[in-house]
């Protein structure tokens, strides 16, 4: 696999290894039964908290999505549904319904009212930029606090200025690229947010001013940790 | 680098499709194919038409769809027929692992959605492979509880066994198979799946019923049989070999004698 993309082979030169930000390391909450706060959401898999701590390392993903899907979900869920068949089909004719539906197609009809010059992925990209450089495996103050400003910079650029081409009555793949940017931004501030919280190094969150003499992730549990 | 894309289009199901020629420039060599598409696109949006424009007759079909999400070769999302071949020039990848190293410099290279009747086009290079979710749902899964893992050597499998197992279930379900069978056949996929249960003892007690329910779902959705011309392991990102379809005809065979 190597290979085929840098075509150059593993066996006879050094592999070129680079570190990247490439998903969140979960941190839903659930219970025991892999439900969240909301009542019959589950989330399992990566996505979840449950069995890793702050850090996680390659493959273990895959482990956490094996076991919650083989082990935990097919008990708890049967559970949790075997009592719901009995109950009433949920009437979609509600007030709550027509409120969900009218604000998902007002933040439709925005991104498309927008009419601006530059493309999602352009914006993304910058969005991408900010989180890599100051909210990736080394964070400091100065940094997450520009990080913050620059992302609620860009978003209003965003809003001011992107293109969404073509139309939202057909497949549409660029609307559902703007609409995960969205997301993106606010995911991106909470995660600046919370790393500026975080004044300890722990797991793959690494404060600079919280390091030890050999330059090590150094804890701060008497004042971070729950179970203090 | 640069080319000349002969792309196929197609606004709907419903609408017939054409050709569109793109020339695309300052291409690196390392770049992928799908990142010389997501190039392409931020090219064609920003020559989008404006209103104006399109009052006057301007025709722009805007940015190219096409799938794609992990860009890792693990989520069989990708499936592109570039210049006559699933997943394009190069053996054992997916079109995200498609590097434009493997085009010529100048070359004109024509991309087409995976065609069959399986498959029906939801927009110019995406097509709809729900058919496999399907298939899948028709008896893909285990659905006895084997329960806690229990001592290692209890049941002892073969290690070759396994293997050959773990080898099927490499299929990412991407329909590269089905896009270049003749026949438009989807037993590859299915043989994949089959087989790789039906080697380990967990898959063994629905091992019949299985077999019957995947091909009778296949059969129904409109996928051809197979002829045995091998096309499909030629062209299967992940090498699956032809082997397992023998073995789905065999526990299909045996099925239908057990009845």
């Amino acid at each position: 696999m190597y290979e085929k993309i840098t075509a150059s082979s593993p066996w006879e030169e050094p592999m070129m290894i680079y570190p990247a930000i490439h998903y969140t390391m979960g941190g839903i909450w659930v219970d025991y039964d892999l439900q969240t706060t909301i009542p019959g959401l589950y989330a399992i898999g990566e996505a979840n908290f449950s069995d890793h701590g702050g850090n996680r390392l390659g493959a273990s993903a895959l482990m956490q999505g094996l076991a919650d899907g083989y082990f935990v979900l097919p008990v708890t869920i049967g559970d949790y549904l075997s009592y719901k068949f009995a109950e009433p089909k949920t009437d979609v004719n509600t007030k709550e319904f027509d409120d969900a539906e009218k604000a998902v197609q007002a933040r439709i009809d925005r991104l498309f009212s927008i009419k601006g010059k530059q493309t999602v992925d352009s914006i993304h990209k910058r969005l991408g930029n900010i989180m890599w450089d100051y909210v990736g495996m080394a964070r400091d103050e100065a940094g997450l606090k520009k990080a913050i400003a620059d992302i609620k910079a860009l978003k209003k650029e965003f809003y001011e200025d992107v293109n969404v081409p073509g139309s939202q009555f057909e497949f549409n793949q660029e609307l559902e690229k703007a609409l995960r940017l969205e997301d993106f931004f606010d995911i991106g501030e909470l995660m600046a947010r919370d790393a500026l919280n975080r004044t300890e190094s722990c797991g793959g969150h690494f404060r600079v001013e919280s390091q030890t003499e050999e330059g090590e992730a150094k804890r701060d549990d008497s004042s971070m940790s729950l179970s203090r | 680098m640069e080319f000349n894309l002969k792309i196929w289009r197609q606004k709907n199901a419903k609408t017939p499709g054409h050709f569109e020629t793109y020339h695309i420039a300052g291409i690196e060599e390392d770049a992928s194919f799908l990142e010389m598409l997501d190039i392409l696109n931020e090219q064609l949006i920003r020559e989008g038409c404006d209103p104006v424009a399109v009052e006057r007759g301007c025709q722009s079909s805007g940015p190219v769809s096409f799938d794609h999400d992990c860009r890792e070769g693990i989520c069989g999302a990708c499936g592109l027929y570039i210049d006559g071949r699933a997943h394009g020039p190069d053996n054992h990848v997916t079109t995200c692992q498609l590097f434009m190293r493997h085009f010529k410099d100048g070359a004109t290279i024509t991309v087409e959605p995976w065609r069959s009747a399986g498959f029906p086009i939801i927009k110019d290079l995406v097509v709809n492979r729900s058919a496999f979710d399907q298939i899948l749902q028709a008896g893909g899964f285990i659905s006895v509880r084997t329960g806690s893992a229990q001592d290692a050597n209890n049941i002892l499998i073969p290690h070759d066994r396994a293997e050959e197992s773990m080898d099927a279930a490499a299929c990412v379900g991407c329909g590269a198979c089905v896009a270049t069978c003749k026949n438009g056949s989807a037993m590859l996929f299915v043989a994949a799946r089959v087989s790789s249960l039906a080697l380990l003892p967990q898959g063994r007690p629905e091992a019949h019923r299985r077999a019957k329910a995947m091909v009778a779902k296949m059969d129904e959705l409109g996928f051809g049989n197979c002829t045995n011309t091998r096309a499909c392991e030629l062209e299967c990102p992940k090498g699956i070999n032809v082997s397992h379809i023998a073995r789905l005809n065999r526990e299909f065979l045996k099925a239908k004698f057990s009845d």
